[in-house]
């Protein structure tokens, strides 16, 4: 070969060199010395030693493990210092099967590198390009075969059967259909309703607006949720409805999401916002009543609270949206309304 | 300086000795001695940053209504009085003895009424609901303190801390008063037994087996991936250079 | 002769009598594969994901993909009562009530771990060296094929146990979902079948889980097997390797013991490790609900990268014609990943073409990371860029564990990620030539030894020894490219070349000078020739003149020589 020799850059012609390496300073392999297994008996006889060794542990760890499996009951605990105490099943289960199987390895690769033939062979490598003459028939046969099927020609066979396959997966994707229902305006609505009580997650509890001081945050639900989560038997509603109660001294809320002065969104400084992140999703409720912020542990977003909810950091582009509350007859708090827009993450169909 | 802090607490000695010896827990009616000797650590060692008045000033909040509570867990976890101003009181060594605390928790508590240290009955978690407080725990706290009470960092710098180390009166005593960051939940929406099973959930964390094995710290998959590269992948690559080097 | 291999002779004639196996056999079974520790790091990916396969067959007999929520009854007491999905009940009943349960579930969690993490430093190996080029870039799309893959299955992996963690990402997934322009809500609702969480999804993706994604990855490491075989592996340039042969140890008997050693000792490592060390503590999460979360909510490691690209975007969404676009999800949880993947599987087309046109040469001998500047300058700019979104992902715990402030981690990363990348290609580049004006400086003058010796005429000046044979291969084997010439206006017979072909052949043409145009040449054969006398020559006489230093006068003599006794204070 060249020592240059000239490629075509793309399907332009335009040509080009590269540079060999001109001088191979590259004969033949180095010698391999014998290793001290080749040329002492002994050190080979220790070698071997070694590796059966490694296999009877391996044999040893086998039956340990069985022995383990057996004995140990499942809850007893080994207190291990510094680390408290640890399932002894598990430690024992592991520690015999990982040896078990370690041994084994340690064993083969040491015997593949003592005692088995030590010196490194030279293979040549094939071409991996077939030779001209044998691209040359696999092109006639294909031509052939394509004259044959008489593809080219026969135009009408050849299209329909276009046709016909390019249709055919439809169906495949069709019966995806009820995969699930479509979005109707689920994603707008929630369990919130004019009047409808706020109650404590997880006790169920309705709250009174004296319930939470200032400086206090509760997580919220609406009081239907546990009985529709029953009925749907799914998290569904969960997923949307949940709120956080906030109370601030009302003269450090800067402003609010809506609301007269004769019909304010809050109640005594006591403030309703959805607990679901405008960013993905995520409940948010890392709140810090000192900053008034509330902040979002999956990916930060922070909300002031205090000003409306509005993102004052992180990815979140929409604020957390506010439910507007009062006291009922009886004088637990309640929704004034429902949510004006939807709650959790933004989607494509929303304004 | 020495002769004073000598003086001062041969006054809160002697108050001490007069008032019943009965556990400061149990025994929330301070007597009048307490409060004369809180007042007067108060002056010393408070009034500089919270005012003569514990009216508060612009360097710190004011002392009025917060409660003998609020007093008690951040004296007795040492974040006051306070070294340097910054984000956050750190925990650190307990500047004054269980007495002095007393003293100063009842002079709080003598400004205006506030939450109470929690008495031994608020604090008997032994027939709490233990799956209860799980929930609790998971609906209210390990958004900052993480899901084994490992703590968690807020914005700015500031930080939810480990709770491991906190005793349940210190547990209970957050929940009331609401430190630094921290909201506040009233007995009305965490009502006493509802604390106690969170109690009762947080010593289960604390004394509970790691089943698998050990923790990497309890911080989640982070502290795993770490683990996955630094230990294990290492391991096999040590053991892979063993295989690829040449035997003499 | 054991009676094993006795069996052997008949056994094989029987079967070839069926299978014409003689003729496969013999090509084959003392096929050589070179031996090198970095060669081995996609066979730990082979062998986790052969553990996988064991582990997972294991857990599905006891896992109940449904999501059918029960009241919870085993023996771990914190949970007692309260009310879960079965999928959640099942795993903590694998943790607590079967023996070896939680074992085979901490070994397949960290099996995985261990697949994605290895098959990242194998595809690294793969890149540094130049291991895709010609004839190997097909077998490239399939790793990164399979490491895409890789990321999906270990999602769908953590996700299954619906523990508050693995709920999280769902959501997180979810939301992401939600961004997608036009069928964002579309595929929501058609993937969850119905709102999230719904009572469907956990099952549908233990199917993707347990069946589509394994037999998608097993065919595909079926492929790059064969491939690999067939090809035959590169190797490292060295004293008798070349680009036409392949030095190493046969399969029978060295590599075939070493490589199956070897998968032993990844087993044991990954049992040992479940046996010691926690991994996904589901109970200690809780049962997943959409209004519980926890601090350090995190994916596993290889979806840190996604984690940190949602957590540093800025919040950026538009909304007109009553339709809103959520960049601030979209760009960072649906394009990234799927553009630096794609980018991935691509570059070696890319670098072929601006190398040589499409009409390359074999490569089978490795390139050195020095010797192609801009391939190694785009591979750390790119793990820059990586480690820079996994920091991103870990902001809060690295906030916990530094003292410092979420905001100002995110703040800076938001620029870092701009800036740092082309800094470590700019620095990685220069790097790489200086070292290939190292090397060619050892070419030209000998090995620096360290001896100084002060020639009669009072100067100064270092024994420079000749290279050794080995040596020499490993430098000569670096291939200088010049870069393409943009073509002329008109082809060899003159005709006109469109315009559109002559602004695609100037765009590689420039792109291809940017790859190849402060190459370091090697020296010419007459050059080199000459220098090696020079220094064969200066070698020997200094090597005369340190052998006989004791004769010289103190000052004529050696100021430094580190294999000579401490020489006494020269003034």
């Amino acid at each position: 070969m060249s020592d240059t020799d000239n490629a075509i850059a793309g399907e332009t012609g335009s040509s080009t060199q590269v540079v060999k390496p001109p001088f191979v300073a590259n004969p033949d392999l180095p010698p391999h010395g014998a290793r001290r297994t080749d040329v002492d008996p002994k050190a080979a006889k220790r070698a071997e030693h070694q590796v059966a060794t490694c296999f009877g542990l391996s044999a040893l760890a086998t039956v340990a493990f069985c022995i383990c499996y057996v004995q140990i009951p499942i809850d007893a605990y080994l207190p291990i210092p510094f680390f408290g105490a640890w399932s002894a099943s598990n430690l024992a289960l592991g520690l015999t099967f990982g040896l078990a199987a370690f041994f084994i390895g340690v064993g083969a690769i040491q015997w593949a590198k003592k005692l088995m033939f030590g010196g490194e062979v030279t293979q040549m490598r094939h071409p991996l390009a077939s030779p001209p003459e044998a691209r040359e028939e696999a092109l006639e046969q294909f031509w052939a075969g394509a004259d044959e099927s008489g593809f080219a020609q026969r135009k009408i066979v050849r299209r329909s059967l276009l046709m016909a396959m390019s249709l055919f997966p439809i169906p495949l994707i069709v019966i995806l259909r009820d995969l699930g229902p479509l979005p109707s305006d689920s994603l707008y609505t929630t369990l919130w309703r004019p009047g409808m009580r706020v109650v404590l997650d997880p006790t169920e509890a309705p709250v009174r607006p004296s319930d939470i001081p200032v400086g206090g945050i509760v997580s919220g639900m609406p009081s239907v949720l546990p009985a529709v989560q029953e009925e749907q038997g799914t998290l569904n509603a969960r997923a949307k409805d949940v709120v956080i109660l906030v109370r601030l001294a009302p003269e450090d809320i800067k402003s609010q999401q809506g609301g007269t002065s004769s019909q304010p969104w809050d109640y005594q400084g006591i403030m309703c916002f959805s607990k679901i992140c405008t960013h993905v999703g995520c409940p948010i409720a890392l709140y810090e009543q000192r900053t008034h912020h509330l902040l979002c542990p999956c990916h930060q977003s922070t909300f002031d609270l205090a000003d409306s909810a509005n993102v004052v950091f992180g990815p979140a582009a929409r604020r957390l949206p506010q439910l507007p509350i009062t006291v009922d007859a009886e004088g637990f708090i309640v929704a004034q309304t429902a949510f004006d827009q939807p709650v959790g993450p933004s989607f494509w169909e929303r304004a | 300086m020495l002769l004073i802090v000598l003086a001062m607490l041969g006054v809160v000695y002697a108050a001490v000795g007069q008032a019943t010896t009965a556990d400061a827990a149990t025994d929330t009616a301070a007597t009048q001695a307490q409060v004369t000797a809180g007042h007067k650590l108060f002056q010393e060692g408070c009034s500089s940053c919270h005012g003569l008045g514990a009216q508060g000033t612009q360097n710190a909040p004011t002392l009025i209504g917060v409660g003998s509570a609020a007093a008690d867990f951040q004296l007795s976890t040492g974040r006051m009085p306070l070294a340097v101003p910054g984000v956050q009181a750190p925990e650190k060594k307990i500047q004054y003895n269980d007495t002095q605390i007393a003293a100063l928790a009842a002079f709080v508590a003598s400004l205006s009424p506030g939450p109470q240290i929690p008495t031994a009955k608020d604090l008997d978690y032994a027939g709490a609901d233990l799956a209860l407080g799980g929930q609790i725990f998971r609906t209210n706290c390990t958004q900052c303190h993480n899901f084994a009470g490992a703590g968690g960092a807020l914005s700015q710098g500031a930080y939810a801390p480990n709770l491991m180390s906190a005793s349940p009166q210190e547990i209970y005593e957050a929940m009331l008063t609401g430190p630094e960051n921290m909201p506040v939940f009233s007995d009305q929406t965490l009502t006493p037994s509802d604390k106690q099973a969170v109690i009762k959930f947080i010593e289960n964390i604390r004394t509970e087996p790691n089943p698998g094995g050990w923790s990497l710290g309890s911080v989640g998959p982070v502290s795993e991936g770490l683990f996955v590269w630094i230990g294990g992948l290492l391991a096999l690559i040590a053991a892979a250079v063993w295989i690829g080097a040449k035997v003499r | 002769m054991s009676a094993v291999v006795d069996k052997a002779g008949p056994m094989l004639e029987a079967l070839d009598e069926r299978l014409t196996l003689a003729n496969y056999v013999k090509r084959n079974l003392r096929k050589v594969f070179p031996d090198h520790w970095t060669f081995m790091l996609g066979e730990v990916a082979l062998y986790s994901f052969i553990i996988l396969l064991l582990s997972g067959i294991y857990l599905s007999l006891f896992f109940k993909p449904s999501m059918t929520e029960v009241v919870y009854n085993g023996s771990y007491a914190p949970l007692k009562g309260l009310s879960m999905s079965e999928a959640y009940a099942s795993t903590l009943d694998i943790s607590f009530d079967i023996r070896g349960g939680l074992l085979l579930r901490q070994i397949h969690h960290w099996a995985a771990m261990l697949f994605v993490a290895s098959m990242s430093i194998h595809v690294m190996r793969v890149f540094f060296t130049g291991a895709f080029r010609k004839p190997r870039e097909i077998n490239w799309s399939i790793g990164v094929g399979l490491l895409t893959m890789g990321f999906v299955e270990g999602f769908a992996g953590y996700s299954l146990p619906d523990d508050l963690l693995s709920g999280t990402g769902l959501r997180i997934a979810e939301g992401i979902m939600l961004s997608v322009p036009v069928v964002g809500t579309y595929i929501q609702f058609f993937v969850f079948g119905g709102e999230f969480p719904g009572d469907i999804f956990i099952s549908r993706l233990y199917g993707v889980h347990i069946l589509l994604l394994p037999g998608i990855i097993l065919l595909l490491i079926t492929a790059h097997l064969m491939i690999v075989w067939y090809q035959k592996h590169t190797q490292y340039p060295g004293k008798g390797r070349t680009n036409d042969n392949v030095v190493g140890y046969p399969v029978l008997p060295v590599y075939a013991a070493k490589a199956g050693g070897f998968f032993f000792v990844v087993f044991g490592i990954t049992v040992l490790m479940a046996g010691f060390v926690t991994i996904n503590p589901i109970w200690a999460y809780g049962p997943y609900t959409p209004d519980q979360i926890t601090a350090g909510s995190q994916p596993d490691w290889y979806m840190g990268w996604l984690e940190g690209a949602l957590r540093i975007m800025p919040n950026w969404e538009t909304t007109a014609w009553g339709h809103t676009i959520s960049w601030n999800v979209f760009i960072p949880g649906g394009l990234v990943m799927g553009l630096v993947l794609t980018a991935m599987a691509i570059y070696p087309m890319i670098e072929a073409k601006v190398t040589r046109g499409y009409k390359d040469q074999d490569h089978d001998l490795l390139d050195r990371p020095r010797n192609a500047p801009v391939r190694t300058g785009l591979g750390v700019m790119s793990l820059t860029f990586y480690i820079l979104l996994w920091i991103g992902g870990g902001n809060d715990i690295i906030a916990k564990f530094f003292d410092l402030s979420i905001n100002q981690i995110t703040w800076t990363l938001r620029f870092a990620i701009f800036i740092v990348p082309p800094l470590a290609f700019v620095a990685t580049k220069r790097a790489c030539l200086g070292l290939q004006r190292k090397d060619r400086d050892k070419l030209l003058h000998g090995r620096e030894t360290g001896t100084i010796i002060r020639l009669p005429d009072g100067e100064f000046t270092e024994v420079h020894a000749p290279l050794s044979e080995e040596e020499k291969a490993v430098i000569l084997s670096k291939t200088d490219h010049i870069p393409l010439e943009a073509p002329a206006e008109t082809d060899a017979n003159g005709v006109a070349l469109s315009k559109r072909k002559l602004k695609a052949a100037r765009r590689t043409a420039h792109l291809s000078r940017w790859f190849y145009d402060d190459n370091i040449p090697k020296p010419t054969p007459e050059e080199l020739a000459a220098a090696e006398a020079h220094i064969l020559h200066g070698y020997e006489e200094g090597h005369l003149v340190t052998e006989h230093r004791d004769s010289l006068e103190p000052e004529g003599g050696v100021l430094h020589d580190p294999n000579a006794e401490p020489a006494e204070p020269s003034k």
